[in-house]
């Protein structure tokens, strides 16, 4: 029930194309009718696909596709090349403050993976960046988040500050800020509590502490698997709190993961990192290329590349 | 906003824009559609079954679709067999109900969930904590078993998952409980070793319970697209799912790809979830649910 990547679906139309030499404006259009039903059924949004097919399809009309004697692998190019280029450059490293220490929120809906996320950042702060985290347990309300990271933090052996759950996390954050500053961390890594986007009070919450912590990164933390509705999530996160950054969680699963280039279109914003896992080393950085080829279909290869 | 019974307005502009039916009409209903997660090859079924619909009853104006478009959603979710939403209880004797999914989508909040919907029944219920890999997956099923009022047999962080599901099967013997229903940890479908760890968990529960697991619910979070279908199939032929509680239908998310794995793979959808509260569960309502594809 896998299914098919854009390369397959194009067949169909390029076998009724070859032949005939020239392709048409119509074999375009068919084409790219192909492009479409590939990129909804790889999870991108609808509205997303509209501009990005109407792009493409200018590009391909203009020369070339039209001139090519390989149509079907020129489209698959094009295609590839405007994802790629859509889903911006290579490498986004964590940006830290010039006042120590350095504020890193996480935010996002229930069960996106934040608090996972959070022990794998502070893996990478520690080991790449020689920076000593302090981790923040802000999620009052989900039963045993606190124990969650602290169980984390135990195997990481990075500190994990708490305060219980009959307290507000802003209180905790402030707390952890003063605790931050005493003890010499230059890192401070906030774990909130999963919420929905349109829930306002909860919303509300993340930007009161958004305005006392004034974090340097706020990391939205999104599912891979996430489909039609992963606009609005995006949008609503960045209108309330302003994101600076999107980690992709569970891209070790075999979604095509189309939702990356829906956030990354109506945000604007990068997609700095990528979950691999559930352990707390398995997290990558983003490849903008890697991910179009996935979204496509036409295999992980880069990957397999790299770890062979 | 989810429990109105009627279209809400995304359908209703469609119809007010839209006097008369015509070929933009079924292209935008095919965009909510689309948009709902309801997948390509639902929506193209849909859309060419409501074609022949139009023309058989003469419809011109669109007056009245709405309740032609419910119907034929609901019918392509039925899929010609009605089945059961409700859940296999035993009238004698021990039930046992397993919980599947992937990471994050709610498995163990519905088992929280859950518990008190069968207590409130008049059900004993015991819980097992199957999830020994997830940092805090075990403390977090103990809290939900203080909130419902259900013992929780565990074990410690990292021990085999098959021997806490032996454990509890015998305690939930020994005490008489009405229904055990076991958590398991999150996994990606992808996930060979993974998937056959949960078969050894499923293999175990029918060895000591005749006729055991009586359920497997797998957990569908609404928000995940296109690839739910690939997970109800994968589970499927791990554990033999006979049901689903698709998840965190509160937000804006539709969660449409359940009608293609009802039809496609004959699975029920039998709950719905609809908060992070104790009373959050809902028992499906097909209806409803359609309707709901539609909502804001
Ligand atoms: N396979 C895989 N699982 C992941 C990844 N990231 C997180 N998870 C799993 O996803 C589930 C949810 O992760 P959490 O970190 O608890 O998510 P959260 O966003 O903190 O959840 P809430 O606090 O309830 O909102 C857990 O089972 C994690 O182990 C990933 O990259 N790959
Ligand atoms: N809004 C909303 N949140 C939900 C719902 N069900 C579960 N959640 C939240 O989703 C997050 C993950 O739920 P869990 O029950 O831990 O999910 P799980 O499948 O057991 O996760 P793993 O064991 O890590 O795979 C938690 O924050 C829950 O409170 C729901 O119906 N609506
Ligand atoms: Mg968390
Ligand atoms: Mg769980």
């Amino acid at each position: 029930m896998a299914f098919e990547g854009l390369a397959q679906r194009l067949q169909g139309t390029l076998q009724k194309i070859t032949g005939k030499g020239k392709i048409s404006e119509a074999d375009v259009k068919e084409m790219m009718r192909e492009v479409r039903f590939a990129l909804i059924e790889a999870d991108v949004n609808l509205k997303v696909v509209k501009t990005f097919v109407k792009t493409v399809s200018e590009r391909a009309i203009g020369q070339d596709v039209m001139k090519s004697l390989t149509p079907g692998q020129q489209v698959v190019k094009i295609v590839k090349d405007e994802l790629t280029n859509l889903m911006g450059g290579e490498q986004n490293p964590i940006q830290f403050s010039r006042k120590s220490p350095t504020v890193i929120m996480m935010v996002g809906l229930q069960g996106a993976g934040k608090t996972t996320s959070s022990g794998k950042l502070a893996t990478v702060l520690r080991k790449r960046h020689n920076k000593n985290p302090l981790l923040v347990a802000a999620d009052v309300y989900r039963p045993a988040a606190i124990q969650q990271l602290e169980t984390l933090g135990k195997q990481l052996t990075v500190p994990v500050f708490s305060l219980g759950t009959d307290i507000s996390p802003v209180e905790i954050v402030r707390q952890a800020l003063e605790k931050a500053e005493k003890e010499h961390h230059d890192v401070v890594l906030i774990d909130t509590a999963g919420r929905l986007h349109i829930d306002e009070v909860l919303m509300q919450e993340l930007k009161d502490i958004r305005e006392l912590a004034t974090p340097e990164e706020v990391f939205l933390v999104v599912d891979a698997m996430t489909g039609q509705d992963a606009v609005n999530v995006a949008q609503n996160f960045d209108d309330a709190v302003g994101i600076t950054g999107v980690i992709l969680t569970k891209l070790d699963g075999d979604t095509r993961g189309g939702a990356a280039l829906s956030i990354r279109t109506v945000t604007e914003k990068p997609i700095k990192f990528v979950g691999m896992g559930e352990k707390m080393d398995a997290l990558e950085p983003f490849h903008p290329e890697r991910m179009a080829s996935r979204i496509l279909g036409m295999g992980d290869v880069m990957s397999l590349i790299e770890k062979a | 906003s989810k429990t109105r019974n009627q279209f809400t307005s995304k359908v209703n502009d469609l119809v007010a824009r839209f006097r008369v039916i015509d070929e933009e009409f079924f292209e935008e209903l095919e965009e909510l559609l689309l948009q709902a997660d309801v997948g390509f090859e639902t929506v193209m079924e849909l859309i060419d079954q409501l074609k022949l619909e139009v023309k058989r009853k003469n419809m011109k104006d669109t007056a009245g679709i709405q309740s032609v478009i419910s119907e034929k959603l609901v019918e392509i979710y039925e899929a010609g067999e009605k089945m059961d939403s409700k859940l296999n209880i035993q009238a004698d004797g021990l039930t046992v109900i397993l919980m599947v999914g992937v990471n994050g989508v709610g498995k163990t909040t519905t088992i929280g969930k859950l518990s008190a919907r069968l207590m409130a029944e008049g059900k004993t219920v015991m819980l097992a904590a199957g999830d020994t890999f997830r940092a805090g997956a075990i403390e977090q099923l103990v809290v939900w078993g203080e909130r419902a009022g259900v013992e929780v047999i565990r074990q410690s962080e990292g021990s085999d998952p098959a021997a806490v599901m032996y454990d509890a099967i015998r305690a939930a013997k020994n005490r008489h409980v009405d229904v055990l229903i076991c958590d398991t940890a999150g996994r990606l479908q992808n996930k060979v070793n993974l998937m056959k760890e949960l078969e050894k968990v499923h293999r175990i529960i029918s060895n000591e319970v005749e006729g055991a697991p009586h359920e497997v619910l797998l957990a569908l979070d609404a928000t995940t697209g296109q690839n739910a279908l690939v997970q109800a199939q994968t589970f499927k032929e791990a554990t033999n799912v006979t049901g689903i509680v698709l998840t965190k239908l509160d937000g804006t998310a539709k969660g449409g790809i359940v009608l293609a794995i009802r039809n496609k793979l004959k699975i029920p959808v039998k709950f719905v979830g609809l908060g992070e509260g104790m009373d959050d569960l809902q028992p499906f309502d097909p209806e409803k649910y359609v309707y709901g594809l539609f909502a804001d």
